[in-house]
Protein backbone atom coordinates (compact mmCIF):
# COMPACT_ATOMS: atom_id res chain seq x y z
CA UNK A 1 0.00 0.00 0.00
CA UNK A 2 1.26 3.55 -0.50
CA UNK A 3 -0.82 5.23 1.70
CA UNK A 4 2.28 6.48 3.40
CA UNK A 5 4.25 8.81 2.82
CA UNK A 6 1.71 10.37 0.60
CA UNK A 7 -0.71 10.48 2.98
CA UNK A 8 0.51 13.14 5.58
CA UNK A 9 -1.43 15.31 8.04
CA UNK A 10 -1.72 18.24 5.38
CA UNK A 11 -5.26 16.77 4.11
CA UNK A 12 -6.89 18.60 6.67
CA UNK A 13 -6.35 21.75 4.16
CA UNK A 14 -8.35 19.93 2.15
CA UNK A 15 -10.59 19.45 4.76
CA UNK A 16 -10.64 22.90 5.98
CA UNK A 17 -10.66 24.90 2.56
CA UNK A 18 -14.41 22.94 2.19
CA UNK A 19 -15.13 24.19 5.65
CA UNK A 20 -14.49 27.63 4.44
CA UNK A 21 -16.65 27.33 1.57
CA UNK A 22 -19.34 26.02 3.57
CA UNK A 23 -19.08 28.67 6.30
CA UNK A 24 -19.80 31.28 3.52
CA UNK A 25 -23.39 29.71 2.64
CA UNK A 26 -24.68 27.80 6.04
CA UNK A 27 -27.30 29.65 6.57
CA UNK A 28 -29.06 27.93 3.55
CA UNK A 29 -27.13 24.09 4.27
CA UNK A 30 -28.66 24.43 7.48
CA UNK A 31 -32.21 24.47 6.45
CA UNK A 32 -32.27 20.19 5.03
CA UNK A 33 -31.60 18.76 8.09
CA UNK A 34 -33.68 20.83 10.17
CA UNK A 35 -36.52 20.28 8.03
CA UNK A 36 -36.47 17.50 6.91
CA UNK A 37 -37.00 15.58 9.90
CA UNK A 38 -39.88 17.37 10.38
CA UNK A 39 -41.63 16.65 7.18
CA UNK A 40 -40.91 13.41 8.02
CA UNK A 41 -42.00 13.27 11.47
CA UNK A 42 -45.17 14.86 10.79
CA UNK A 43 -46.10 12.69 7.51
CA UNK A 44 -45.24 9.40 9.65
CA UNK A 45 -46.42 10.82 12.83
CA UNK A 46 -49.14 12.27 12.72
CA UNK A 47 -50.62 11.03 9.14
CA UNK A 48 -49.28 7.56 8.88
CA UNK A 49 -48.97 6.00 12.84
CA UNK A 50 -52.83 6.06 12.83
CA UNK A 51 -53.14 3.35 10.51
CA UNK A 52 -50.32 1.62 11.93
CA UNK A 53 -49.91 1.49 15.54
CA UNK A 54 -47.39 0.19 16.64
CA UNK A 55 -44.29 -2.21 16.05
CA UNK A 56 -42.55 -4.48 16.90
CA UNK A 57 -38.87 -4.19 16.98
CA UNK A 58 -36.56 -6.98 18.25
CA UNK A 59 -39.33 -8.45 20.82
CA UNK A 60 -40.65 -5.14 22.10
CA UNK A 61 -43.65 -3.21 20.93
CA UNK A 62 -42.54 0.63 19.99
CA UNK A 63 -44.70 3.49 18.48
CA UNK A 64 -44.45 3.54 14.80
CA UNK A 65 -42.76 7.58 15.16
CA UNK A 66 -40.17 5.82 17.78
CA UNK A 67 -39.49 3.47 15.39
CA UNK A 68 -38.66 5.75 12.71
CA UNK A 69 -36.83 8.01 14.02
CA UNK A 70 -33.54 6.84 14.11
CA UNK A 71 -34.09 5.41 10.80
CA UNK A 72 -34.57 8.71 9.47
CA UNK A 73 -31.00 10.07 11.28
CA UNK A 74 -28.82 6.48 9.88
CA UNK A 75 -30.43 7.89 6.25
CA UNK A 76 -28.93 11.22 6.46
CA UNK A 77 -25.90 10.09 8.02
CA UNK A 78 -25.87 8.18 4.31
CA UNK A 79 -27.21 10.91 1.80
CA UNK A 80 -25.03 13.69 3.26
CA UNK A 81 -21.39 11.94 3.17
CA UNK A 82 -22.52 10.19 -0.09
CA UNK A 83 -24.26 12.98 -2.13
CA UNK A 84 -21.32 15.47 -0.53
CA UNK A 85 -18.69 12.97 -2.01
CA UNK A 86 -20.61 12.21 -5.39
CA UNK A 87 -22.00 15.25 -7.24
CA UNK A 88 -20.22 18.01 -4.78
CA UNK A 89 -16.77 16.37 -5.08
CA UNK A 90 -17.48 15.92 -9.31
CA UNK A 91 -18.36 19.31 -9.40
CA UNK A 92 -15.09 20.50 -7.44
CA UNK A 93 -12.88 18.07 -9.69
CA UNK A 94 -14.68 18.23 -13.01
CA UNK A 95 -16.25 21.86 -13.25
CA UNK A 96 -14.19 23.82 -10.90
CA UNK A 97 -11.22 22.02 -11.10
CA UNK A 98 -9.87 22.81 -7.17
CA UNK A 99 -8.38 19.65 -7.18
CA UNK A 100 -5.94 20.16 -10.45
CA UNK A 101 -5.15 23.41 -8.51
CA UNK A 102 -4.02 21.86 -5.51
CA UNK A 103 -2.28 19.28 -7.18
CA UNK A 104 0.14 22.40 -8.07
CA UNK A 105 1.24 22.17 -4.66
CA UNK A 106 2.24 20.18 -2.00
CA UNK A 107 -0.63 18.46 -1.57
CA UNK A 108 -1.07 15.14 -2.67
CA UNK A 109 -3.99 13.03 -4.39
CA UNK A 110 -4.34 11.02 -1.64
CA UNK A 111 -4.60 13.77 0.67
CA UNK A 112 -7.00 15.97 -1.40
CA UNK A 113 -8.69 12.43 -1.44
CA UNK A 114 -8.77 12.48 1.91
CA UNK A 115 -9.64 15.57 2.87
CA UNK A 116 -12.98 15.61 0.92
CA UNK A 117 -14.16 12.16 3.00
CA UNK A 118 -13.40 13.72 5.95
CA UNK A 119 -15.53 16.41 4.38
CA UNK A 120 -18.33 14.11 3.70
CA UNK A 121 -18.33 12.58 7.16
CA UNK A 122 -17.82 15.56 8.77
CA UNK A 123 -21.59 16.77 6.81
CA UNK A 124 -22.87 13.97 7.87
CA UNK A 125 -21.91 14.84 11.28
CA UNK A 126 -23.29 18.47 10.89
CA UNK A 127 -26.27 17.18 9.85
CA UNK A 128 -26.83 14.08 12.45
CA UNK A 129 -26.11 16.99 15.25
CA UNK A 130 -29.27 19.21 13.69
CA UNK A 131 -31.59 16.52 13.52
CA UNK A 132 -30.87 15.24 16.82
CA UNK A 133 -31.90 18.39 17.69
CA UNK A 134 -35.27 18.41 16.67
CA UNK A 135 -35.99 14.58 16.81
CA UNK A 136 -34.89 15.13 20.85
CA UNK A 137 -37.54 18.36 20.81
CA UNK A 138 -39.94 15.76 20.22
CA UNK A 139 -38.48 13.13 23.99
CA UNK A 140 -37.52 10.44 21.45
CA UNK A 141 -33.69 9.93 21.78
CA UNK A 142 -32.66 8.82 25.46
CA UNK A 143 -29.32 10.49 26.55
CA UNK A 144 -26.29 9.96 27.76
CA UNK A 145 -26.59 7.14 24.95
CA UNK A 146 -27.99 8.74 22.33
CA UNK A 147 -24.22 11.21 21.85
CA UNK A 148 -23.28 8.14 20.37
CA UNK A 149 -24.78 9.08 17.25
CA UNK A 150 -22.28 11.81 16.71
CA UNK A 151 -19.28 9.34 16.61
CA UNK A 152 -21.74 6.63 14.68
CA UNK A 153 -21.94 9.74 12.33
CA UNK A 154 -18.70 10.21 11.54
CA UNK A 155 -18.13 6.29 11.04
CA UNK A 156 -20.78 6.11 8.92
CA UNK A 157 -19.67 9.04 6.94
CA UNK A 158 -16.75 7.69 5.94
CA UNK A 159 -18.11 4.31 5.23
CA UNK A 160 -20.65 5.99 2.49
CA UNK A 161 -18.58 9.05 1.55
CA UNK A 162 -15.48 6.36 0.37
CA UNK A 163 -18.50 4.72 -1.70
CA UNK A 164 -19.49 7.65 -3.41
CA UNK A 165 -16.33 8.92 -4.06
CA UNK A 166 -15.34 5.25 -5.71
CA UNK A 167 -18.43 6.53 -8.05
CA UNK A 168 -16.71 9.63 -8.45
CA UNK A 169 -13.94 8.12 -9.78
CA UNK A 170 -15.34 6.12 -12.18
CA UNK A 171 -17.98 8.24 -13.62
CA UNK A 172 -17.77 9.61 -17.14
CA UNK A 173 -20.23 12.50 -16.30
CA UNK A 174 -22.33 13.75 -13.44
CA UNK A 175 -25.68 12.68 -14.89
CA UNK A 176 -24.34 9.19 -14.42
CA UNK A 177 -24.75 9.52 -10.87
CA UNK A 178 -28.43 8.51 -11.43
CA UNK A 179 -27.19 4.78 -11.56
CA UNK A 180 -25.80 3.75 -7.94
CA UNK A 181 -28.62 6.35 -6.87
CA UNK A 182 -30.81 4.15 -8.66
CA UNK A 183 -29.35 0.60 -7.22
CA UNK A 184 -27.71 1.43 -4.34
CA UNK A 185 -29.00 4.48 -2.36
CA UNK A 186 -32.96 4.23 -3.22
CA UNK A 187 -33.12 0.38 -2.67
CA UNK A 188 -31.30 0.79 0.72
CA UNK A 189 -33.63 3.85 1.40
CA UNK A 190 -36.89 1.60 1.17
CA UNK A 191 -35.48 -2.03 2.68
CA UNK A 192 -32.69 -1.65 4.97
CA UNK A 193 -35.53 -1.67 8.13
CA UNK A 194 -35.54 2.09 7.97
CA UNK A 195 -39.92 2.36 7.89
CA UNK A 196 -40.53 -0.88 8.62
CA UNK A 197 -39.06 -4.07 10.20
CA UNK A 198 -36.68 -6.30 7.89
CA UNK A 199 -38.94 -9.60 9.71
CA UNK A 200 -41.62 -8.35 7.65
CA UNK A 201 -39.60 -9.91 4.48
CA UNK A 202 -39.35 -12.90 2.75
CA UNK A 203 -36.27 -14.46 4.29
CA UNK A 204 -33.86 -14.17 0.76
CA UNK A 205 -34.73 -10.56 1.44
CA UNK A 206 -34.24 -10.54 4.94
CA UNK A 207 -30.83 -11.94 4.37
CA UNK A 208 -29.66 -9.61 1.63
CA UNK A 209 -31.11 -6.85 3.32
CA UNK A 210 -28.86 -7.86 6.44
CA UNK A 211 -25.73 -7.27 4.39
CA UNK A 212 -26.52 -4.08 3.72
CA UNK A 213 -24.55 -1.01 4.98
CA UNK A 214 -27.74 1.11 5.26
CA UNK A 215 -28.84 -1.82 8.03
CA UNK A 216 -26.39 -1.75 10.26
CA UNK A 217 -26.14 1.24 10.71
CA UNK A 218 -30.05 2.10 11.13
CA UNK A 219 -29.76 -0.93 13.61
CA UNK A 220 -26.58 1.01 15.26
CA UNK A 221 -29.06 4.37 15.41
CA UNK A 222 -32.37 2.18 17.05
CA UNK A 223 -29.68 1.04 19.76
CA UNK A 224 -28.02 4.32 20.40
CA UNK A 225 -31.45 6.09 20.46
CA UNK A 226 -33.01 4.03 22.13
CA UNK A 227 -30.31 3.78 24.72
CA UNK A 228 -30.15 -0.41 24.14
CA UNK A 229 -26.29 -1.67 24.12
CA UNK A 230 -25.84 -4.70 23.37
CA UNK A 231 -24.02 -7.14 21.40
CA UNK A 232 -25.45 -6.68 18.15
CA UNK A 233 -23.74 -2.76 18.23
CA UNK A 234 -20.45 -5.10 18.38
CA UNK A 235 -21.19 -6.58 15.37
CA UNK A 236 -23.07 -3.68 13.72
CA UNK A 237 -20.16 -1.62 14.42
CA UNK A 238 -17.57 -4.15 13.32
CA UNK A 239 -19.40 -4.55 9.59
CA UNK A 240 -19.23 -0.49 9.46
CA UNK A 241 -15.73 0.20 10.12
CA UNK A 242 -14.67 -3.04 8.24
CA UNK A 243 -17.03 -1.48 4.93
CA UNK A 244 -15.05 2.00 5.46
CA UNK A 245 -11.53 0.52 5.51
CA UNK A 246 -12.28 -1.36 2.46
CA UNK A 247 -13.77 1.37 0.45
CA UNK A 248 -11.43 4.29 1.73
CA UNK A 249 -8.31 2.79 0.47
CA UNK A 250 -10.07 1.80 -2.61
CA UNK A 251 -11.45 5.94 -3.04
CA UNK A 252 -7.70 7.44 -3.06
CA UNK A 253 -6.80 4.01 -5.62
CA UNK A 254 -9.18 4.81 -7.82
CA UNK A 255 -9.80 8.24 -7.66
CA UNK A 256 -5.51 8.18 -8.32
CA UNK A 257 -5.80 6.62 -11.21
CA UNK A 258 -8.24 8.94 -12.77
CA UNK A 259 -6.68 12.15 -11.54
CA UNK A 260 -2.77 11.35 -12.72
CA UNK A 261 -2.61 11.44 -15.91
CA UNK B 1 25.96 28.17 -13.11
CA UNK B 2 23.09 27.56 -11.01
CA UNK B 3 20.75 25.51 -13.15
CA UNK B 4 16.51 25.52 -11.91
CA UNK B 5 15.98 22.70 -14.31
CA UNK B 6 17.72 20.07 -16.08
CA UNK B 7 15.74 17.80 -18.52
CA UNK B 8 17.12 14.82 -19.84
CA UNK B 9 15.59 13.06 -22.67
CA UNK B 10 11.92 13.28 -21.27
CA UNK B 11 9.60 11.45 -22.71
CA UNK B 12 5.56 10.79 -21.57
CA UNK B 13 3.09 8.81 -23.41
CA UNK B 14 -0.60 8.58 -23.04
CA UNK B 15 -1.24 5.07 -24.46
CA UNK B 16 0.27 4.93 -28.19
CA UNK B 17 0.37 8.73 -28.23
CA UNK B 18 3.60 10.30 -27.93
CA UNK B 19 3.14 13.78 -26.45
CA UNK B 20 6.75 14.39 -25.36
CA UNK B 21 9.56 12.63 -26.90
CA UNK B 22 13.32 12.65 -25.84
CA UNK B 23 13.14 16.27 -25.03
CA UNK B 24 15.95 17.98 -23.01
CA UNK B 25 16.57 21.68 -22.16
CA UNK B 26 17.63 23.09 -18.93
CA UNK B 27 16.88 26.68 -17.21
CA UNK B 28 19.18 28.36 -15.64
CA UNK B 29 18.43 30.66 -11.96
CA UNK B 30 17.39 34.38 -13.32
CA UNK B 31 16.37 33.35 -17.24
CA UNK B 32 12.75 33.67 -18.79
CA UNK B 33 12.44 30.44 -20.50
CA UNK B 34 9.76 29.87 -23.18
CA UNK B 35 8.42 26.69 -24.48
CA UNK B 36 6.89 27.47 -28.14
CA UNK B 37 5.30 24.91 -30.17
CA UNK B 38 1.70 24.45 -32.20
CA UNK B 39 -1.70 22.87 -30.37
CA UNK B 40 -0.84 19.38 -29.71
CA UNK B 41 3.13 19.70 -30.03
CA UNK B 42 3.87 19.03 -25.87
CA UNK B 43 4.33 22.37 -24.24
CA UNK B 44 1.34 21.54 -21.50
CA UNK B 45 2.36 18.03 -20.93
CA UNK B 46 5.98 19.00 -20.68
CA UNK B 47 6.14 21.49 -17.98
CA UNK B 48 3.60 19.37 -15.89
CA UNK B 49 5.91 17.16 -15.73
CA UNK B 50 7.82 19.81 -14.64
CA UNK B 51 5.60 20.70 -11.35
CA UNK B 52 4.67 17.53 -10.29
CA UNK B 53 1.78 17.06 -12.21
CA UNK B 54 2.40 14.28 -14.29
CA UNK B 55 4.24 11.24 -14.07
CA UNK B 56 7.65 11.09 -16.69
CA UNK B 57 7.46 7.60 -18.73
CA UNK B 58 11.29 7.99 -18.66
CA UNK B 59 13.87 10.39 -18.84
CA UNK B 60 15.29 12.20 -15.86
CA UNK B 61 13.95 15.67 -14.64
CA UNK B 62 15.69 17.83 -11.69
CA UNK B 63 14.36 20.48 -10.06
CA UNK B 64 16.62 23.13 -8.06
CA UNK B 65 18.71 19.67 -8.26
CA UNK B 66 16.18 17.66 -6.82
CA UNK B 67 14.42 14.88 -8.91
CA UNK B 68 10.79 15.23 -9.22
CA UNK B 69 10.11 11.97 -9.51
CA UNK B 70 11.54 11.30 -5.81
CA UNK B 71 10.91 14.73 -3.85
CA UNK B 72 7.82 15.88 -5.52
CA UNK B 73 6.50 17.83 -2.20
CA UNK B 74 9.81 19.68 -1.75
CA UNK B 75 10.17 20.66 -5.43
CA UNK B 76 5.99 21.84 -5.37
CA UNK B 77 6.53 23.56 -2.62
CA UNK B 78 9.24 26.03 -4.35
CA UNK B 79 7.25 26.79 -7.50
CA UNK B 80 4.49 28.93 -8.09
CA UNK B 81 2.18 27.04 -11.17
CA UNK B 82 -0.65 29.08 -13.07
CA UNK B 83 -2.30 26.88 -15.35
CA UNK B 84 -4.01 27.00 -18.99
CA UNK B 85 -7.28 27.08 -17.19
CA UNK B 86 -8.25 29.81 -14.14
CA UNK B 87 -8.97 26.95 -11.77
CA UNK B 88 -10.07 29.45 -8.95
CA UNK B 89 -12.49 28.75 -5.88
CA UNK B 90 -15.54 30.40 -7.26
CA UNK B 91 -17.09 29.39 -3.85
CA UNK B 92 -14.74 31.76 -1.89
CA UNK B 93 -13.64 35.82 -2.69
CA UNK B 94 -10.84 37.02 -4.07
CA UNK B 95 -8.81 37.05 -0.38
CA UNK B 96 -10.20 33.64 0.51
CA UNK B 97 -8.52 32.22 -2.65
CA UNK B 98 -5.37 33.16 -1.75
CA UNK B 99 -5.68 32.77 2.08
CA UNK B 100 -6.69 29.35 1.45
CA UNK B 101 -4.36 28.58 -1.18
CA UNK B 102 -1.89 29.57 1.54
CA UNK B 103 -2.80 27.10 4.03
CA UNK B 104 -1.90 23.75 0.99
CA UNK B 105 1.34 25.21 1.30
CA UNK B 106 1.31 25.68 5.04
CA UNK B 107 1.71 29.31 5.64
CA UNK B 108 0.33 30.42 8.89
CA UNK B 109 -2.43 32.69 9.37
CA UNK B 110 -0.66 36.36 9.75
CA UNK B 111 1.74 35.94 7.22
CA UNK B 112 -0.44 34.43 4.58
CA UNK B 113 -2.67 37.44 5.07
CA UNK B 114 0.17 39.81 4.94
CA UNK B 115 1.08 38.49 1.74
CA UNK B 116 -1.87 38.22 -0.08
CA UNK B 117 -2.81 41.92 0.66
CA UNK B 118 0.80 42.81 -0.75
CA UNK B 119 -0.33 40.62 -3.68
CA UNK B 120 -3.48 41.67 -4.70
CA UNK B 121 -1.84 45.46 -4.04
CA UNK B 122 1.03 44.43 -7.03
CA UNK B 123 -1.81 42.49 -9.34
CA UNK B 124 -3.69 46.18 -8.52
CA UNK B 125 -6.82 43.88 -7.01
CA UNK B 126 -6.87 45.55 -3.92
CA UNK B 127 -10.29 46.89 -4.76
CA UNK B 128 -12.03 43.25 -5.17
CA UNK B 129 -11.00 41.50 -2.08
CA UNK B 130 -14.49 40.75 -1.17
CA UNK B 131 -15.89 39.97 -5.16
CA UNK B 132 -16.82 36.52 -5.75
CA UNK B 133 -14.88 35.64 -8.68
CA UNK B 134 -17.63 34.33 -10.96
CA UNK B 135 -17.95 38.30 -11.06
CA UNK B 136 -13.96 38.69 -12.41
CA UNK B 137 -13.36 39.62 -15.86
CA UNK B 138 -10.74 37.60 -17.81
CA UNK B 139 -7.84 39.78 -17.45
CA UNK B 140 -8.75 39.96 -13.79
CA UNK B 141 -8.94 36.12 -13.22
CA UNK B 142 -5.46 35.86 -14.84
CA UNK B 143 -4.16 38.24 -12.71
CA UNK B 144 -5.61 36.51 -9.23
CA UNK B 145 -4.17 33.61 -10.58
CA UNK B 146 -0.46 35.00 -10.87
CA UNK B 147 -1.13 36.17 -7.09
CA UNK B 148 -2.15 32.65 -5.67
CA UNK B 149 0.72 31.26 -7.66
CA UNK B 150 3.36 33.43 -5.84
CA UNK B 151 1.83 32.80 -2.04
CA UNK B 152 4.37 30.63 -1.52
CA UNK B 153 7.37 33.24 -2.27
CA UNK B 154 8.17 30.15 -5.28
CA UNK B 155 11.69 30.41 -6.55
CA UNK B 156 10.28 29.08 -9.73
CA UNK B 157 6.61 30.54 -12.08
CA UNK B 158 5.92 28.16 -14.37
CA UNK B 159 3.04 29.77 -16.60
CA UNK B 160 1.04 27.52 -19.36
CA UNK B 161 -0.40 30.06 -21.78
CA UNK B 162 -0.79 33.25 -19.55
CA UNK B 163 -2.28 35.47 -21.65
CA UNK B 164 -4.32 33.17 -24.32
CA UNK B 165 -7.88 34.47 -24.37
CA UNK B 166 -7.09 38.52 -22.87
CA UNK B 167 -7.93 41.47 -24.48
CA UNK B 168 -5.18 43.40 -25.55
CA UNK B 169 -4.41 45.62 -22.24
CA UNK B 170 -4.69 42.98 -20.48
CA UNK B 171 -2.37 40.89 -22.38
CA UNK B 172 -0.12 43.98 -22.00
CA UNK B 173 -0.63 44.31 -18.55
CA UNK B 174 -0.36 40.66 -17.53
CA UNK B 175 3.33 41.12 -19.65
CA UNK B 176 4.48 44.03 -17.39
CA UNK B 177 3.84 42.11 -14.20
CA UNK B 178 5.94 39.28 -15.45
CA UNK B 179 8.68 41.57 -16.56
CA UNK B 180 8.43 43.05 -13.29
CA UNK B 181 9.14 39.40 -11.32
CA UNK B 182 12.14 38.79 -14.16
CA UNK B 183 13.33 41.88 -13.13
CA UNK B 184 13.36 41.38 -8.96
CA UNK B 185 15.03 37.73 -10.16
CA UNK B 186 12.32 35.14 -10.07
CA UNK B 187 12.65 32.27 -13.28
CA UNK B 188 10.32 31.92 -15.31
CA UNK B 189 9.21 29.09 -17.52
CA UNK B 190 6.03 29.92 -19.80
CA UNK B 191 4.54 28.20 -23.03
CA UNK B 192 2.81 30.34 -25.41
CA UNK B 193 1.85 30.68 -29.15
CA UNK B 194 1.73 33.76 -29.14
CA UNK B 195 5.03 35.17 -30.65
CA UNK B 196 5.20 38.71 -29.53
CA UNK B 197 4.93 37.17 -26.16
CA UNK B 198 7.95 35.10 -26.52
CA UNK B 199 9.96 37.77 -28.19
CA UNK B 200 9.30 40.34 -25.60
CA UNK B 201 9.58 38.06 -22.22
CA UNK B 202 11.71 34.98 -23.33
CA UNK B 203 15.60 34.85 -22.50
CA UNK B 204 15.97 31.84 -23.91
CA UNK B 205 12.95 29.67 -25.73
CA UNK B 206 12.50 26.02 -27.22
CA UNK B 207 10.53 25.42 -30.34
CA UNK B 208 8.64 22.10 -30.38
CA UNK B 209 6.42 20.19 -32.47
CA UNK B 210 5.04 16.62 -32.23
CA UNK B 211 6.89 16.33 -28.78
CA UNK B 212 10.43 16.70 -30.29
CA UNK B 213 12.86 19.69 -30.02
CA UNK B 214 12.99 21.56 -33.21
CA UNK B 215 15.46 24.57 -32.18
CA UNK B 216 16.73 26.28 -29.11
CA UNK B 217 18.35 29.55 -28.74
CA UNK B 218 17.65 33.41 -27.95
CA UNK B 219 14.54 34.86 -30.12
CA UNK B 220 16.25 37.64 -31.99
CA UNK B 221 19.37 34.76 -32.63
CA UNK B 222 16.94 32.25 -33.86
CA UNK B 223 15.79 34.95 -36.45
CA UNK B 224 18.54 35.47 -37.67
CA UNK B 225 19.59 32.08 -37.71
CA UNK B 226 16.19 30.71 -39.65
CA UNK B 227 14.86 33.89 -41.79
CA UNK B 228 17.52 36.15 -41.96
CA UNK B 229 16.87 40.50 -40.80
CA UNK B 230 14.46 41.13 -43.03
CA UNK B 231 11.37 39.71 -44.84
CA UNK B 232 9.65 40.76 -48.00
CA UNK B 233 6.36 39.97 -48.35
CA UNK B 234 4.50 39.80 -51.28
CA UNK B 235 0.80 39.43 -52.44
CA UNK B 236 -1.12 38.31 -55.52
CA UNK B 237 2.34 37.87 -57.01
CA UNK B 238 2.87 38.16 -60.83
CA UNK B 239 3.79 34.47 -62.51
CA UNK B 240 7.28 33.77 -63.00
CA UNK B 241 8.52 35.56 -59.29
CA UNK B 242 9.05 31.92 -57.85
CA UNK B 243 10.80 30.90 -60.99
CA UNK B 244 12.86 34.34 -60.34
CA UNK B 245 13.39 33.40 -57.00
CA UNK B 246 14.53 29.57 -57.62
CA UNK B 247 17.28 30.77 -60.11
CA UNK B 248 18.49 33.06 -57.57
CA UNK B 249 17.84 30.65 -55.18
CA UNK B 250 16.75 33.08 -52.42
CA UNK B 251 14.68 31.12 -49.97
CA UNK B 252 11.14 31.80 -50.14
CA UNK B 253 7.73 30.54 -48.82
CA UNK B 254 4.29 30.44 -50.48
CA UNK B 255 1.29 30.97 -48.48
CA UNK B 256 -1.83 31.17 -49.83
CA UNK B 257 -2.13 34.49 -52.63
CA UNK B 258 1.14 35.85 -50.78
CA UNK B 259 4.69 34.84 -51.00
CA UNK B 260 7.31 35.80 -48.79
CA UNK B 261 11.00 35.85 -49.17
CA UNK B 262 13.56 36.02 -46.81
CA UNK B 263 16.42 38.52 -47.82
CA UNK B 264 19.36 39.58 -46.06
CA UNK B 265 19.85 42.70 -46.98
CA UNK B 266 18.58 42.84 -50.03
CA UNK B 267 17.19 46.41 -51.41
CA UNK B 268 18.42 45.77 -54.89
CA UNK B 269 16.13 42.60 -54.35
CA UNK B 270 13.50 44.36 -53.13
CA UNK B 271 13.26 47.02 -55.95
CA UNK B 272 13.61 44.13 -58.47
CA UNK B 273 10.79 42.31 -57.19
CA UNK B 274 8.16 45.24 -56.59
CA UNK B 275 9.26 46.42 -60.38
CA UNK B 276 8.42 43.00 -62.03
CA UNK B 277 6.37 40.93 -59.91
CA UNK B 278 3.89 42.73 -57.85
CA UNK B 279 0.52 43.18 -58.37
CA UNK B 280 -0.45 43.54 -55.09
CA UNK B 281 0.76 45.09 -52.45
CA UNK B 282 4.44 44.39 -51.72
CA UNK B 283 6.00 44.77 -48.05
CA UNK B 284 9.60 44.77 -46.99
CA UNK B 285 9.63 44.26 -42.88
CA UNK B 286 11.69 43.17 -39.92
CA UNK B 287 12.16 38.94 -39.73
CA UNK B 288 9.66 38.18 -36.61
CA UNK B 289 9.94 35.34 -34.66
CA UNK B 290 6.55 34.36 -35.79
CA UNK B 291 8.54 33.92 -39.83
CA UNK B 292 10.58 31.36 -37.66
CA UNK B 293 8.11 29.82 -36.03
CA UNK B 294 6.01 29.27 -39.56
CA UNK B 295 8.61 28.34 -41.36
CA UNK B 296 9.63 25.66 -38.54
CA UNK B 297 6.58 23.76 -37.91
CA UNK B 298 4.51 24.74 -41.48
CA UNK B 299 1.95 26.25 -42.64
CA UNK B 300 -0.98 24.00 -42.47
CA UNK B 301 -3.81 23.72 -39.52
CA UNK B 302 -3.15 22.49 -36.44
CA UNK B 303 -5.84 19.88 -34.74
Amino acid sequence: MRIYPPLSGRFLRVWQRNLTAYRQSWKVSFIPPLLEPLFYLLAFGAGLSGLIGNVRYQGEEISYVRFIAPALIAITVMNSAFFENTYASFVRMYYYKTFDAMMATPLTVEEIIAGEILWGATKSVIATTIMMGVISGFGLIRYPEGLLLIPLAFLGGLAFGSAGMICTAVTPNIELFNLPVFLFITPMFLFSGTFFPIENLPLWAQKTASLLPLTNLVDLSRAFTNGRIDILVFTGFCYLAAFASVSFPLAIGTMRRRLIK
Amino acid sequence: MNEVIQAEALRKTFGKLVAVDDLSFSIVSGECFGILGPNGAGKTSTIRMVYGFSPLTAGRLAVFGLDVTKHPRAVKARIGVCQQENNLDPELTVLRNLLVFARYFNIPVPEAERRSRKLLAFMALQHREESRVPDLSGGLLRRLVMARALINRPELLILDEPTTGLDPQSRHQVWEKLEELRAGGLSILLTTHNMDEASRLCDRLIIMDGGRLLVEGKPAELVLRHVGRHVLEVSDPADGLAEFLAQRSVAYERFGHRIIISIGDGSDLYREISERFRSGGCTMRMATLEDVFLRLTGRELRE
